[in-house]
């Protein structure tokens, strides 16, 4: 475990980016793409995130950790109110959305509005029971794209962008449900970027995919956030160091502590956080 | 472990493994009673009747000479009254399951509307058959037609079409509902792209088997008014003028095959008992057909929503 530290806080000083790596207290975030303040979410009568204040800055990679249940992934829900799906839950608090600054909890935003401007990619590859091309297509049909060569050129770019042309330009007809876990989940976050999201969610996007298909879709997340900003959420420590410039640890829906990746690994300033990154639970 | 054990292991497991052996026979005789009963009736059908079964057979019109008589205004009748059937509870049944399954907000009056729909499917079909006189009928004047016994047998397969779209709605993995819902797509937009086309397979072989048993239906019919005995055919439905298509026959009078087996088998005469067997494997043969259709969907459509 210390080895593994010391080579990430090693790899992150070569990384001129992050040589001057601010304190936990005065975050540079740079530009917010987003923040939540005050965000508490209840199902029912339980309370799965307390009072959360987390921001998100944009074109950066933002990692969610902690052990099961403890609300990151209801977290990631809120901010393109999934939630709304289901009866019976509730919000308290906000989160803000910038460059305009709604709140996307709001009751007056349509939360078909927040999906149009925040993807997703989902734990478990789900792409739809349709061709590779209606895939990626979905995202711009449901806006009202119809324009068949203009569907073909995005289309083209997003798969792409997901590192997935390569393999499927000559499969666009085929089944997507008859490529490989690895390819399906990239298929998704090509389906995702087709629309050109502003924030990209990823809801442990590698927890069901084998370790070489775990690295493409890690590299693909370092290489998009000069495009679009991401939220990860991962059960997987090593996965956040790999691919996150912040972090933040959450506990039985508390926002424990929020850093700079390197920061939060290797010297987390709160008790729990650090009990989690050396194993002693979760 | 001691020797001893393991022979007591042994005899344990042989004691448990006789209730298998004993229920695997109770099982095998209990499924024998239905297939036998089947086959029985189609061989005792097939014996009776097997021999009034000819062409002339089916283009017949009834007869007071038994071996002249046939079931052509019968089974043009089943025909067309399905085909209205069909028209109404598709439509109606598949949205008011999508209504109830993805729209209606939960609370206690959907619960109530529910439980409602659920109870539908026990109603008698003879009520359905008090209902129909009195409203399709009398009521909107009718009469004692072939949309009114189309009508009839939809609100009867009604319950069983909306209750079989939820549940291949609800069959739906949420991946996927949440996967389009997350590219900013609306209800209507998840519903006819994805829901819908995914749940067809099963929805549809639920519809047909709910047309399988309305076929055999008689007594809503005999209560609404059916005649008995009709020699001939309702107007046709495409004619040589403008405007080609013509729906007079809706409101013609008819005969369906139930009807034509009901009236045949109260003669007294044998050879209408004769008559009324080889309609009734005519019947049986088409109730079997629709879910040979329904296994085939079921197969072709399985074979694309496989998550």
């Amino acid at each position: 475990m210390d080895e593994t530290l010391n080579k990430l806080y090693f790899r992150s000083l070569v990384d001129s980016e992050r040589e001057e790596a601010p304190t936990p207290e005065a975050h540079d975030l740079r530009k917010l793409k987003a923040e939540a303040k005050g965000l508490s979410f209840y199902y029912g009568e339980v309370a799965a995130l307390k009072a959360v204040n987390l921001p998100v800055a944009e074109h950066q990679v933002t990692a969610l950790i902690g052990p099961s249940g403890c609300g990151k992934s209801t977290f990631l829900r809120a901010v393109n109110r999934m939630h709304d799906l289901y009866p019976g839950s509730r919000y308290e608090g906000g989160i803000r959305f910038y460059p305009d600054d709604i709140d996307l909890l709001d009751k007056d935003v349509d939360p078909i509005e927040v999906r149009m401007r925040i993807g997703m990619v989902f734990q478990k590859p789900n792409p739809f029971p349709k061709s590779v091309f209606d895939n990626v297509a979905y995202g711009l049909r449901v806006r009202g794209e119809r324009n068949r060569r203009l569907l073909v050129e995005k289309v083209e770019q997003a798969l792409r962008d997901a590192a997935l042309w390569a393999e499927v330009k000559d499969r666009l007809d085929d089944m997507a449900l008859n490529l490989s876990g690895g390819q399906q989940q990239r298929l998704c976050i090509a389906r995702a970027l087709a629309t050109e999201p502003e924030l990209l969610l990823f809801d442990e996007p590698t927890s069901a995919l084998d370790p070489i298909a775990t690295a493409s879709i890690e590299d693909l997340i370092q290489g998009l956030k000069a495009r679009v900003t991401i939220l990860i959420v991962t059960h997987n420590m090593q996965q956040a160091a790999r691919v996150s410039d912040y972090t933040a640890f959450m506990y039985l829906g508390e926002l424990v502590e929020f850093a700079p990746t390197k920061t939060l690994f290797t010297n987390p300033s709160d008790r729990r956080t650090e009990n989690y990154l050396t194993g002693r639970f979760g | 472990m001691p020797a001893q054990d393991v022979q007591e292991i042994r005899q344990l497991v042989a004691r448990r493994k006789r209730w298998d052996k004993v229920f695997a026979i109770l099982g095998l005789l209990s499924m024998m009673v239905g297939v036998m009963t089947l086959l029985a009736l189609i061989i005792d059908m097939g014996i009776d009747g097997g021999g009034r079964l000819s062409w002339d057979f089916f283009t017949s019109y009834p007869s007071r000479h038994a071996e002249r008589a046939g079931i052509l205004s019968a089974w043009v009748g089943t025909a067309l009254v399905m085909l209205v059937t069909a028209a109404a509870a598709i439509p109606l049944g598949v949205m008011a399951g999508i209504y109830l399954e993805e729209y209606a907000p939960r609370n206690w009056l959907t619960n109530l509307i529910e439980i409602n729909v659920t109870n539908l499917a026990a109603v008698p079909s003879i009520v359905y058959g008090l209902l129909a006189l009195g409203l399709f009928v009398y009521q909107l004047d009718f009469g004692q037609s072939i949309l009114s016994a189309g009508l009839t047998l939809a609100l009867m397969i009604l319950a069983v079409v909306i209750v079989v779209t939820r549940e291949a709605i609800r069959g739906i993995p949420a991946a996927i509902r949440e996967g389009s819902y997350a590219l900013g797509a609306t209800k209507w937009q998840t519903v006819k792209d994805h829901l819908l086309p995914y749940s067809m397979g099963r929805i549809l072989t639920g519809i047909i088997i709910g047309m399988a048993s309305a076929i055999g239906e008689t007594a809503p019919l005999i209560t609404m008014g059916a005649l008995t005995f009709i020699a001939f055919l309702p107007p046709a439905p495409v004619e040589s003028g403008f405007p080609y298509l013509s729906f007079d026959w809706l409101f013609a009078p008819f005969t369906v095959m139930p009807i034509q087996m009901f009236n045949w088998v109260s003669r007294p005469q044998a050879a209408f008992l004769e008559n009324a067997a080889a309609a009734g494997f005519v019947l049986l043969g088409m109730t079997l057909a629709m879910n040979a259709l329904a296994i085939w969907l079921r197969f072709r459509f399985r074979k694309r929503g496989n998550w």
